[in-house]
């Protein structure tokens, strides 16, 4: 964000992130895309199948039972599968600030392209899969995972605080590891504890720690 | 006049403390969310359904409006200050708004920005409060092939008018009906996509699919994304207007909420579309127009009106018909569901004190918000010193107590997780959310009315269209569908004459 903006260029657009030039999509990232064709062809098999292997024994009352939608439902992610990898073969790309992502606009030309910006611009990055990325995503659902394994063992307070800490780590905060952060994180845990616990009357389970306490 | 009535009632509710208590709490939230980039209104929402097991239905309901208010003040602060709108309507507010604070200016643009959203709220809501009583009567009498057509309309105009791919907006409204169809079939009982566990045959509850796409997705995607060291947000000091600027913003301040409010109205995806007008009109009409791009106070002032004012059409959608035509009505939606309340036509009868409390608060908050932007706008930039790792390890832990309080099992946080990674792949490949989050939301309840509808017509397939509201809603639904083509021809015939 270093770079003055030309006048009349949008927010997060390629020349203010420092970018020379627009990203183009990689053969692997034109292909990747065909994972989550092969993702809707999975459910719309599983859909389908679902629907087929109902036992239509249970009283079905009024002309439409509780097949008809699934099926519908499930012939829909079939197509759209196909139309999807079709597209995505012939080299279509999806609007990712549509879905609010970061990512600089793929029209750049005065306010048009800033009005499908959205929330780019934010971190100003545009899509593009570096290794490093993903680790950081693995490494967060890992944090998650111990979480729900670790929550009902060791209670809310303690997890919490683990989960917390254990994902502003990941996400990069280092210099306070082992001052600053465990304090925000313990803080951050217990009150909520109390405030669900306590006040909204929502049980959160509260562990050895709490027996103790 | 019986709406007025209603509304002073209506004030009654929403002046007790504990509601404006709920009320500033909804504004301060909405404004430090709108603030802090990366997170909307939507994702706080979501992220605040828990609070629905232990509030009363209307504490919860002044909140979060209040959020959804103060969240698209907040997001025209960073977007002046920072150059990164926090969400979508801000985008304008960061072209002409950055380039006023560059130039020093930066506290008549948020002066601009703040009253236009007053405005544009207060104008708003007051048609909400002249419109919505008559919408709600004239489809009191509608019937479940009039609520179907209208949920159909609801998935074809989020697929179709929002993203520039339409198969990918099919795509993720397919996703959330498939969600939406796990668990037992409201009318027979029948087991669908559970494979035999107890646990599914709840189905997926919507507070878990809605904190899962809305704030795992987006937090997994930021980190996946996140580049250390944001911008500089610029000094400024407190917000004002002097004569001159006062004489260039009013008029778009009051020429803004007739752009928002009809397109906060439809399902037209919420306040982009109509921002981006009202920028385009103010650029036309003005007599600045070189200073379009290089900060522009009108350029401020009639997009934030016209943002507000759409928020209060959106409103008046989801009240009266139960229709939810922005991210943040659908989630509203969810909570509504949460409370066993269908928003519809009926509800101004059955829930007067709920709705016209609302509405009354909407005015308060609106109040409260000028209070908190004007002279403290300096103090929420702020907020944008937190640091990046906390604010998503704290959507992160948030999202995981969201998810935990619904039904205290460990198995929802793995289902919460699932269903995140669904949201950070949507986002990854340009998949918008909001359908997948309309199908989950209406899916269920436009399946109950289509059955209902044919119930009644015996199976007969005229039954869906045998009503004159059914057939207006389809033909909208065609013209939507036909509207692309119909574009590619008009542009044609302009080039030829041009």
């Amino acid at each position: 964000m270093s770079t003055e903006p030309t006048p009349g260029t949008p927010p997060g657009s390629p020349q203010e992130s420092g970018q020379p030039e627009r990203p183009r999509p990689s053969r692997w990232q034109g292909r990747s895309e065909l994972g989550v064709c092969g993702l809707l062809l999975v459910v719309g098999v599983l859909v389908l199948t679902d629907a087929f292997t109902m036992d239509t024994v249970a009283s079905v009352r009024g002309p439409v039972g509780p097949r008809t939608v699934p099926l519908v439902v499930g012939v829909a992610l079939l197509v759209v599968a196909l139309v999807l990898a079709v597209d995505v073969l012939r080299g279509g790309r999806g609007d990712t600030e549509g879905a609010g992502g970061p990512d600089g606009p793929e029209e750049t030309e005065g306010a048009e392209g800033a009005a499908e910006t959205k929330r780019a611009g934010a971190e100003g990055a545009p899509v593009k899969d570096e290794p490093g990325d993903w680790r950081t995503v693995a490494l967060l659902v890992g944090v998650f995972l111990a979480f729900a394994a670790l929550i009902e063992p060791i209670g809310f307070p303690l997890a919490g605080a683990l989960l917390f800490w254990g994902s502003a780590f990941t996400l990069g905060s280092r210099t306070h590891t082992f001052t600053r952060d465990p304090l925000i994180a313990a803080g951050i845990s217990l009150g909520t504890y109390v405030l669900f616990h306590t006040l909204l009357g929502v049980p959160l389970p509260g562990g050895p720690l709490m027996g103790v306490l | 006049m019986d709406s007025l009535n209603s509304l002073i009632d209506g004030f009654g509710t929403a002046l007790t403390p504990l509601n404006l208590l709920w009320a500033a709490l909804g504004v301060l939230l909405g404004t430090a969310i709108g603030v802090l980039p990366g997170i909307g209104p939507a994702m706080a929402v979501a992220l605040l359904l828990p609070v629905t097991y232990g509030l009363d239905p209307t504490g919860a309901f002044i909140m979060f409006a209040g959020i959804y208010y103060g969240g698209m003040f907040g997001g025209s602060t960073t977007s002046i200050l920072l150059n990164t709108p926090g969400e979508s309507s801000a985008v304008i507010a960061a072209i002409e708004g950055n380039p006023m604070a560059k130039a020093g200016r930066g506290s008549q643009a948020l002066a601009a920005a703040a009253i236009g959203h007053f405005a544009g709220g207060i104008i708003g809501t007051s048609l909400l409060v002249v419109l919505a009583p008559t919408v709600a009567e004239l489809a009191v009498d509608i019937g479940a092939p009039d609520y179907f057509a209208i949920m159909v309309l609801a998935f074809i105009a989020v697929t179709s008018v929002l993203g520039s791919s339409r198969v990918r907006g099919f795509a993720s409204l397919l996703i959330g009906l498939t969600i939406g169809l796990v668990g037992l079939d409201q009318m027979t009982g029948q087991q669908r996509l559970t494979f035999g566990s107890l646990q599914l045959s709840d189905g997926i509850d919507v507070v878990i699919v809605a904190v899962g796409l809305f704030a795992i997705g987006e937090a997994l995607w930021v980190a996946a994304h996140l580049r250390r060291g944001g911008g500089e947000s610029i000094p400024v000091g407190r917000p004002w207007l002097g004569r001159e600027e006062l004489r260039r913003t009013w008029k778009p301040w009051l020429r803004g909420p007739v752009i928002g409010f009809p397109f906060g109205a439809i399902p037209a995806g919420g306040a982009e579309i109509p921002t981006f007008l009202s920028y385009i009109t103010e650029k036309r009409l003005s007599r600045h127009k070189k200073e379009f791009g290089k900060g522009a106070i009108e350029g401020i002032a009639g997009p934030e009106s016209a943002a507000s004012a759409s928020a209060a059409g959106t409103l008046v959608s989801m009240l009266t018909l139960g229709l939810p035509t922005t991210a943040v009505a659908a989630v509203m939606l969810a909570a509504f569901q949460q409370y066993g309340i269908q928003p519809g036509p009926l509800l101004f009868e059955r829930e007067p004190e709920l709705v016209w409390g609302l509405i009354a608060s909407l005015f308060v908050g609106m109040v409260m918000l000028l209070v908190l932007n004007l002279p403290l706008a300096p103090v929420w930039s702020k907020l944008l010193r937190v640091p990046r790792p906390y604010l998503y390890a704290g959507i992160l832990f948030f999202a995981a107590v969201g998810a935990y309080a619904v039904g205290g099992e460990a198995i929802d946080l793995v289902i919460l997780l699932i269903i995140g990674l669904i949201g950070l792949m949507m986002r990854r490949y340009g998949l918008p959310v909001l359908p997948a989050i309309i199908g989950v939301i209406l899916g269920p309840s436009a399946e109950q009315q289509l059955r209902r509808a044919l119930q009644i017509s015996d199976g007969s397939i005229t039954g869906l269209v045998n009503t004159p509201f059914s057939l207006v809603v389809y033909a909208a639904i065609a013209a939507l569908l036909l509207w692309p083509w119909a574009k590619r021809g008009f542009l044609r015939l302009r080039a030829a004459r041009g």
